[in-house]
Order: structure tokens, then sequence, then C-alpha cells
């Protein structure tokens, strides 16, 4: 009995491995290896993944490269940020890609921000004096973990859309993504709820998402307004309001200058904190969930040294 | 508020001429009326209710002043209107759904409307110059730009320019992007893939003016730019990036005369690039242009150029540092009435991005004449440009030119260059 069964499902492998079609990989490019380590999670060894920006790369800043459009050219599924993150520099690679597939509209486009939560969304009249304000909303949703599961969920649909073969690959390894960021995010939600509601202050609206998801409350930024780099008198402020309010720990992308975060801390007793936030930002910070493993275990190691609360 | 307020006078009027109405009537009918009255005069009270309910909303304050040197939280009430994305929008790269409305321009604001951006250069010039001098002061160009996706197999940007010439239809072109077979064409009025300096437009150049050899050799300021068709292809390969590209134009701009409908003129183009690093990466390319010129029919003109760049940015700090070296050199042959000229022009320049705000320059650039190969411009200049934002830049050049005919100019060149709207991110 058992070998019967054995042999019937060594039987069954076999067939679909010979199956046509099936052995092909996709060749999948993502904007941020954020959205690179979600697609490898679901993609698995049915898809090959390159990702454009660097982990610890300013993604506002990156240089429309002819290298990126001979990457581009090969893609068949192109996942993007979208929220206007990537509009300085992904608009004219994709018009020199001359790949049909991945313009906007394309089956080959894939813009999961239309399914995540998006926060900051700005309400009323927006103009560029707010400085360079995103009018879709904070494009750096991916550092709250539910979205990275609409992040997964939205590209599991398509491959599985393009790929109808191994659908029922792609959405076991969705599941099983989904069932250990729960576990993860118990784990971390455990780490942190002693720091519930702890004040901060960050460099840049990068980490609204990831405030929400972890309980923390952002109640400055250096920056006096988005991409408009630090005053004088905005620091002054700055340094003023986190003595008031006894806020201890500044938060800084690793792509920005600490010259004027480390002088607010010095004058404020506060400590710089440089966090990555994509994965690649730190080395150990290597896939999705290392990320906030890293977040998660820098945050709390500064938070006893600097018995901020 | 203003909606109530309109429905109070009609109300009001409605009561005046019912008041004019009555003595003309008849004693029930008074009767009636009146009760006409007290239902009008109820309605008129839950009206005056409304309006004070909604005054007192209005002067309340949506939310508690912020504490000092705290930003001021987004506020929570206020949702605002929406409007559905029609039909077909899906996918486009927008949003979906019901999508927020807002007062303002957002690149997505539009729904179907192309991206619209105005940008404004501002030139100063101080100092003496005998050779066709600049004004001290003037808006040199704004130049209004139109970009979108045509439909899923094309897009168009149209870039139009008003200055103290006129309004000119700077740009305007179709860009097919799915054509099969590594192919990219483009149909329109375009600046020719010829070098770099002359596929830029002037808000894209690191200087406030044009090197000399694109002024003597390659049309002046407004370059080799005429209407015409582009093909460009990959020639994909493992080792670098290469480009191969070929146009084929009207042959009437400021380089090239078109006599007769069969006189098109020709550019080539050759692009190879590599990144040599991360941070670092060589781009080199040849070019050449042959067409008519303005001599007759028979007379030819052939530029061939070559051109390099070196740039450096930091990945981790590639918001604040960076470098870029380029030269073009330039070799022109242009049919005179009884012989030939030959002139050769070339710039070097480097710029350095030495903090997220600031950058220095400098270039040096020497051209002959396309005329007379023996008359010969050269000119060196100092530059110093801040960035308050991402959307205007201030910049100050210092420029020093020796002019063949043994004149010398000393000049200071001012020039802010201002976006508003959303202007698409350039080739690089």
């Amino acid at each position: 009995m058992k070998a019967t069964i054995v042999a019937t499902v060594a039987a069954l492998l076999l067939l679909g491995a010979s199956r046509p079609g099936a052995a092909q990989t996709l060749n999948v490019v993502a904007t941020t290896e954020d959205l690179a380590s979600i697609a490898r999670e679901i993609g698995g060894d049915k898809i090959k993944v390159t990702a454009l920006a660097k982990g610890y790369q300013d993604p506002h800043f990156v240089e429309a490269k002819p290298s990126f459009v001979l990457t581009l050219n090969k893609a068949q599924l192109l996942i993007v940020v979208g929220r206007d993150l990537e509009s300085s520099w992904l608009p004219p690679l994709i018009t020199q890609s001359r790949n049909a597939k991945i313009q906007p509209g394309g089956g080959g486009y894939l813009d999961p921000s239309t399914s995540a939560r998006i926060l900051e969304i700005p309400t009323g009249t927006i103009t560029r004096a707010m400085g360079d304000v995103h009018a879709l909303g904070n494009p750096h949703y991916w550092l709250d973990p539910e979205n990275g599961r609409r992040i997964a969920k939205a590209i599991k649909d398509r491959l599985s859309q393009m790929d109808g073969a191994n659908a029922a690959y792609y959405a076991q390894r969705e599941a099983d993504f989904g069932r250990r960021l729960t576990e993860a995010q118990q784990r971390w939600k455990g780490q942190m709820a002693p720091y519930k509601g702890l004040k901060i202050v960050t460099y840049h609206r990068s980490w609204a998402n990831f405030a929400e998801a972890f309980g923390l409350d952002v109640v400055g930024y250096v920056e006096p307004k988005p991409g408009i780099p630090p005053t004088p008198q905005h620091t002054l402020d700055v340094i003023n309001a986190m003595k008031a309010q006894n806020i201890k720990i500044i938060i800084v992308e690793p792509y920005f200058d600490t010259k004027t975060p480390n002088s607010i801390a010095s004058k404020s007793g506060a400590k710089v904190l440089v966090l990555p936030p994509s994965v690649g930002g730190v080395p150990q910070a290597s896939d999705y969930f290392k990320l906030f493993d890293t977040g998660v275990a820098l945050l709390i190691d500064v938070i006893k040294a600097t018995g901020a609360r | 508020m203003v909606h109530s307020g309109r429905v109070m006078c009609t109300v009001i009027f409605v009561l005046a001429a019912l008041s004019f109405a009555v003595p003309a009537r008849a004693q029930d009918a008074q009767a009636d009326l009146r009760a006409q009255v007290a239902l009008l005069r109820q309605q008129l009270d839950a009206l005056q209710q409304k309006v004070a309910a909604l005054e007192a909303a209005a002067a309340r304050p949506a939310t508690a002043s912020p504490a000092p040197g705290t930003p001021a939280p987004a506020p929570p009430a206020a949702v605002p209107p929406v409007v559905d994305v029609p039909a077909g929008a899906a996918g486009a790269g927008g949003p979906t759904g019901p999508l927020p409305v807002f007062g303002n321009a957002s690149s997505q604001s539009k729904i179907f409307n192309p991206d619209i951006a105005m940008i404004g250069n501002f030139i100063g010039a101080a100092g003496k110059s005998p050779v066709d001098p600049l004004p001290a002061l003037q808006l040199s160009e704004a130049e209004m730009s139109l970009q979108a996706v045509v439909d899923p197999y094309a897009r168009a940007d149209f870039f139009i320019a008003a200055s103290s010439e006129g309004v000119e239809l700077e740009e305007g072109y179709l860009t097919f992007t799915a054509l099969p077979g590594g192919v990219l064409a483009k149909v329109g009025k375009m600046k020719a893939q010829f070098g770099k300096v002359n596929t830029l437009h002037p808000h894209g150049l690191s200087w406030a003016d044009t090197p000399l050899p694109n002024r003597n050799l390659l049309g002046g300021d407004e370059g080799l730019n005429d209407s015409g068709i582009s093909v460009s292809k990959l020639i994909l390969n493992p080792v670098l990036f290469l480009e191969a590209t070929g146009e084929v134009y009207q042959g009437n701009n400021d380089l090239f005369t078109s006599h007769t409908r069969s006189n098109l003129a020709y550019v080539g183009r050759l692009r190879g690039y590599r990144d040599v690093t991360e941070s670092t990466n060589l781009d080199v390319g040849t070019s050449i242009a042959y067409g008519r010129n303005d001599i007759g029919p028979d007379a030819t003109t052939r530029v061939i150029g070559v051109d390099a760049t070196f740039r450096y940015r930091p990945l981790r700090r590639a918001n604040a540092r960076r470098f870029i070296g380029r030269t073009e050199l330039l070799w022109s042959r242009r049919d005179l009435e009884v012989d030939t000229a030959k002139a050769f022009g070339a710039y070097v320049s480097g710029d350095y991005q030495f903090s997220r705000r600031w950058f220095a320059g400098a270039r040096y650039d020497f051209s002959d004449r396309a005329d007379d190969g023996s008359l010969r411009d050269k000119s060196g200049s100092l530059v110093l440009t801040f960035w308050p934002s991402e959307f205007s830049q201030i910049r100050t050049q210092y420029r020093r030119t020796s002019f063949a005919e043994g004149v010398k100019a000393n000049e200071f060149l001012f020039q802010f260059l201002f976006s508003i709207g959303a202007h698409g991110a350039h080739v690089f």
C-alpha cells in the first residue's frame, strides 16, 4: 500500500516536472530589494528576480542608467513601488526598454501599492511649498508587514495569471509566506510591546507605516519639509521639541548625512540610530523578514542604551 | 454654506412675491396663503438653524495647535471628496477605485490629461562682451511640456518654447514603445540624437550657455532640431549597452537647408555604455550628421562628433555627491561657394556636487568657425549652482571668451531655472 502511494506521488511529480513549459523561469525585475525579496518568497525557483535600486540607496534618487534599460529589456514582469516613488527615474527607463510587456498598463507591469494600506495621503490643496510632497501618499508602505502580505498577494495573483501552470505552487508559497509572517509579527509585537507609544524623531518621512505597525510615535522630522535639507531654525525647533518631550531617538536612513542628526542628538541628549528602510540597507537585513528582525533589534538596543520610554 | 445662503435668498424672494400678490386675492385665498407663508416661515427657521450649526462647526478649530517645533499632524477628519477612476484606467499604473480629488496639480490628478509642466529660464548677464552680447536681464525661455501615454503602443511628448523671438514648437514627437525586435521609433519634430549637448533642453545643461563647438558647428543654441523619423535599436551583447540610432530629417534647420523635397538630412549615432563599478560608469558615443547647406543644392555639410562621459555617484550618498566629466569633439566639413571649410571644436567639462544643494563646475571650450577653419574662438567658464529644491536652480557662471578677431569678453551670467507642474524625468 505504502509503496503504491510513493510510486503514485513520484509518478505525479515526474509528470509535473516534464510538462512542457513548466521548466521555464519567469524573468522578474523589481525596482527595490524589498519587492524583490517578497517576489522571491512567492516565486521560488520558478522565477528569476533582479532588483534595480540597492537597499542602501535613496530610492528617490536612482540614476536611470542604460544598464537598467538592458535589465528591463529582458523582463517579463516589472514590479514597482508606485505612489510616485520612482517617478524621477523609472519612466524614461520603461520607455527605452523596448519591452511592450512592462509598459504601464501592460500585463507585465505590477504596482502593488494599489492594494496596500497607504498613509499620509494629502488632503486639501497641495502645493510644492510643502516640499517634495508625495501627492499619492507615503510611498514607504512596505515597512508595514501587513502591507508585505498585501504585496505578496498581488505578486501571487499576477504570477498565477502569467504562469497558470504553476498557480498552485505560487499559492502554496504565498500561504507559507503568510504563515511565517504571522509568526514573525507576533514575535516583533512581543519584543516591541514594552515600548508602545515611544516618541521618536526621524530624518525623512520614510517611517509612517513602520511606526504604525510597531507602535511608535513620530513627532518630528530632521527635514523641515520632505526633500528639503535641514535649516538652522528648524533644527533648533526640533532640539527644543525633543527636550520638551524627552525624545531620545533620532532615526536616520543610511543614505542621509548624519551631521545634523548628530548635532541635534548631542544638544538634546538623544542618540542617532541608522535604521535600514529597505532590504539590503545593512548587510544583515538580507531579506524581508530580516529587515524587521534587524530593525527591531537595533531599535531595542538603542532604547535600552538611552533609557527612552 | 453658500448653497444655504442661496436657498434663503430664494425663499425671501418668493415671500416678497407672495406679499405683492395678496391684495389681489379673495378672502378665502388669503387664508390659504397664510398657511403657505406659515409653512415657508417654518422652513426658513429650519434653514436658519442649519446655517447657524454650520457656522459654529466652521468656527471650531479643526485640531489643537501643535507644540512648537512639532510638525502639524495631518488633519484627521477632513475626508476629501472622491471620484471614481473611469473604466479603462485600471492597471495604467495609477491607483484604482475611488480617488481623492485635490485642488491642485499632482502627477495623477489628471486621470487622462497629459502631465503639464512649465519651466522658466531667466538669464542675467553682466560684464563686457563686444560680440553678440546677451541682454542684462531676460526671461530667455519659458518651456511648456505636455507628456502622456497615447495608447498601449506609444507615448507623446510636446515641448513648446516661448521666448522674445516668439512661440515655437521646440519638440513634438510620438514614441513607439511596443515595437518588435528591440526597436524604438520616434516620429515628429525633435532634437537629433547627436552627441550629448544637442539632445538636452537648456534646463538640462550644467551651464547657463551652450558650449562653443555646438554654437559654431552644430546650429547654435537651437542645435540640430528638425522634423523627421528616428529609429534606434539595442544591439544586445554580454559586454556593454550598445545602441545604434538612425534618423532622417526634412533637412531644414539651423545647420542644414533643403532646396528640394529630396534634400533630406541624415543623423546616425552609436552609443556604448558600461557600469565600471556600482557608482562609476562610462558612456561613449560617436555621431554623424549629413545634409545640404544654405550655399546650394550641391553643397553639403557633414559633422562628425565623438563624446565621452564619465560619471561617479556613490549609491550611499546619491543625493549629495556626484561627479560628471564630459567631453565632446566635433569635426565639421562644409562646402562653400568655391572650396570646402574644415573646422574643429571641442569642450571638456567637469561638474562636482559637493553637498545636497551645491554644485561646482568648470568648462573649457574652443571651436573654429564653420565657414573658416582658421578662425578659432576660445572660452573658459567657472560655474556655481545652488538647488533650493529639486524644482529650482540658481546658477552663476563666470565666462571668459577670446574671439578669433582678437576681442575678449569677460562676463558674469546668472541663471534662475524654475519648474512647476509635472515634468517628466530626463533620459540619462
